[in-house]
């Protein structure tokens, strides 16, 4: 079995982001990088599969991006994949999700993978577009939001997230592409010994150029944050002081408290 | 201009987001058909073509069969958008009919603007504007952007025969929800543990103050996933949409999802240590603190 895991290192989500110099998205100074969240359960999910079927299955992890995604796929490769694909563009926010899509399709389309995972979105863009897309152009199945994963004889069965906790259960026959929501597993940590092994395995490098041939097709016109909605009271300072403050303003704004 | 609205439909029943759909053509001012990949009981009230596919022989889901349908409609209309609601369903298939027609998608506009369509990033702490280059669009609306209208005319059924081919995707029907312990749509007061809180041993801080404010323990999903607080004090889009008079959210961000099901409360207390954190949006007041500390600091105050 051949499985692929597309990963996408994002910005730790925790910062302050603002506009770039050409205003159509974040300028990248000072920000603190990481896997994409809903990656980390796909990795995690195809490096169970492996265990699971006694490591006989070759699992390959891929990355867009410039020279700082290789910290990303680092992480992958210590977590449990055999080898890396890092697919080099120095403007890859500037593409869509059907060009991103089109990327990783390139890439795939000869390679005979059984089974794609990737996170069902990514934190900082939030398409959720890239994984089926990938699928459509493969012309393979594919089940997006996974809660729930198994595999036997051929045949995934998943279950997908639905509203108010109801769950959807769907079976794939390879080849086939999921993508993985939240709380589809527990992401590993890497152990020490782990990430010494990932040092001696392959990445290969791939210009990007080499897999596109597709124009952008919802192109990004604007990057700005939000309107301020107003109305809404800051409250800054001491903690106890804050606190006072706080009980007086729902006593005053609140029937709950008396 | 045309958009095919693509309804949604679950357990039998039309699902009320269609509605969503509707006024969201209207906002567009476009001239409005759908098409319902269910049976005829179900279909929406609008006046209007409603172009009506039962591939009940696969069950409720199957998306090769449900993508064949929306393509055939979207073929017999000559539509301009096809507008999904951006839910399990919509997200799953707006990408599939995109690559179909090669059309570009935005996903999960918040709002129209000058040129564009209007969509989040960044976990919600900033916008983008996008504007599609195709002459056929994709569009998928966030839940509770548009005003849902009242249900009202009929349509016109025309009937689409798609094939009932699965192309390799079986559906097993459906995995109820969890039992709930708490039902926190009847709380008057819930106080919610957001990631900010940084460990299971904490919670108990949070529950205190919801004892203190007579009220119930709710949960945002990082803390829900992660195991610190059990799935049925979950509030969110995949947990309890709730609306009670005060609603304190600690170390709470305000992903998208977690909005959409506190937002209707009468009065909502964020405290954070992220200024900049969406959940200042929604908030009443902000108290710009870190909540190990604030907290502990309110119930007391509140004991008193």
């Amino acid at each position: 079995m051949k499985i692929l895991v597309c990963i996408k290192q994002v910005p730790d989500m925790e910062s302050r982001f603002k506009p770039s110099g050409d205003g159509l998205w974040f300028d990248e100074t000072d920000l603190a990088w990481r896997m994409n969240e809903y990656d980390e359960y796909a990795v995690e999910q195809a490096v169970q599969l492996k265990e699971q079927l006694g490591n006989e299955p070759e699992l390959t992890v891929l990355s867009i991006g410039p020279d700082r995604v290789v910290e990303a796929v680092k992480k992958a490769l210590a977590m449990g994949a055999d080898k890396a694909v890092h697919v080099q563009d120095t403007v890859v926010h500037q593409k869509d999700p059907w060009q991103i899509a089109s990327i990783i399709a390139s890439y795939a389309r000869d390679k005979g993978f059984d089974l794609i995972f990737t996170g069902m979105q990514s934190q900082d863009r939030g398409s959720a577009q890239v994984g089926v897309l990938v699928a459509e152009l493969l012309s393979i199945a594919c089940a997006t939001t996974l809660v729930g994963f198994s595999y036997s004889d051929g045949v995934v069965n998943v279950k997908r997230e639905l509203e108010g906790g109801l769950k959807g259960l769907v079976s794939l026959q390879l080849p086939a592409l999921v993508t993985c929501q939240l709380g589809l597993n527990v992401p590993r940590y890497p152990t020490l010994p782990n990430i010494m092994k990932a040092k001696k395995k392959e990445i290969e490098a791939i210009p990007v150029a080499n897999l596109l041939g597709e124009q952008a097709i919802a192109p990004t016109v604007e990057f700005y944050p939000p309107a301020r909605k107003g109305g809404g009271v800051v409250l800054e300072g001491d903690v106890a002081d804050l606190a006072q403050k706080l009980v007086a303003i729902l006593k005053e704004k609140t029937t709950v408290v008396r | 201009m045309k958009a095919l609205l693509v309804c949604e439909y679950r357990e039998g029943k039309l699902l009320d987001t269609t509605y969503e759909l509707i006024a969201f053509a209207n906002r567009l001012g476009a001239a409005k058909a759908a098409v319902l990949v269910g049976v005829e009981a179900a279909v929406p009230q609008f006046d209007g073509t409603l172009y009506l596919a039962d591939v009940s022989a696969l069950g409720e889901y199957n998306p090769a069969a449900h993508k064949a349908a929306i393509l055939a409609a979207a073929e017999k209309e000559q539509a301009d958008y096809i507008v999904f609601c951006h839910s399990s369903y919509g997200w799953d298939m707006a990408p599939r009919v995109a690559a179909g027609l090669k059309a570009g998608q935005v996903t999960e506009i918040t709002a129209l603007v000058d040129g564009g369509f209007e969509v989040g990033c960044c976990n919600a702490k900033m916008r983008r504007s996008v504007k599609p280059a195709t002459t056929k669009t994709v569009l998928t609306i966030q839940a509770g952007a548009f005003t849902a209208v009242a249900p009202a005319g009929s349509p016109n059924i025309e009937k689409l025969d798609i094939p009932a081919d699965g192309k390799g995707v079986t559906f097993g029907g459906y995995e109820p929800a969890e039992a709930k312990d708490v039902d926190l749509t009847k709380a008057e007061v819930i106080v919610s543990a957001g990631r900010g809180v940084g460990k299971k041993d904490n919670i108990p801080l949070i529950a205190e103050l919801a004892r203190a404010l007579g009220g119930e323990l709710g949960a945002s999903r990082p803390v829900v996933d992660s195991g610190w607080v059990e799935h049925s004090h979950q509030v969110g889009t995949t947990g309890q949409t709730v609306s009670p008079k005060l609603y304190v959210a600690c170390g709470i961000s305000g992903a998208i999802q977690h909005l959409a099901g506190m937002k209707k409360s009468d009065f909502v207390v964020a405290i954070n240590k992220d200024k900049d954190a969406p959940i200042g949006e929604v908030a009443d007041v902000l108290v710009v603190a870190d909540v190990l500390q604030f907290v502990p600091a309110l119930t007391a105050q509140l004991q008193k």
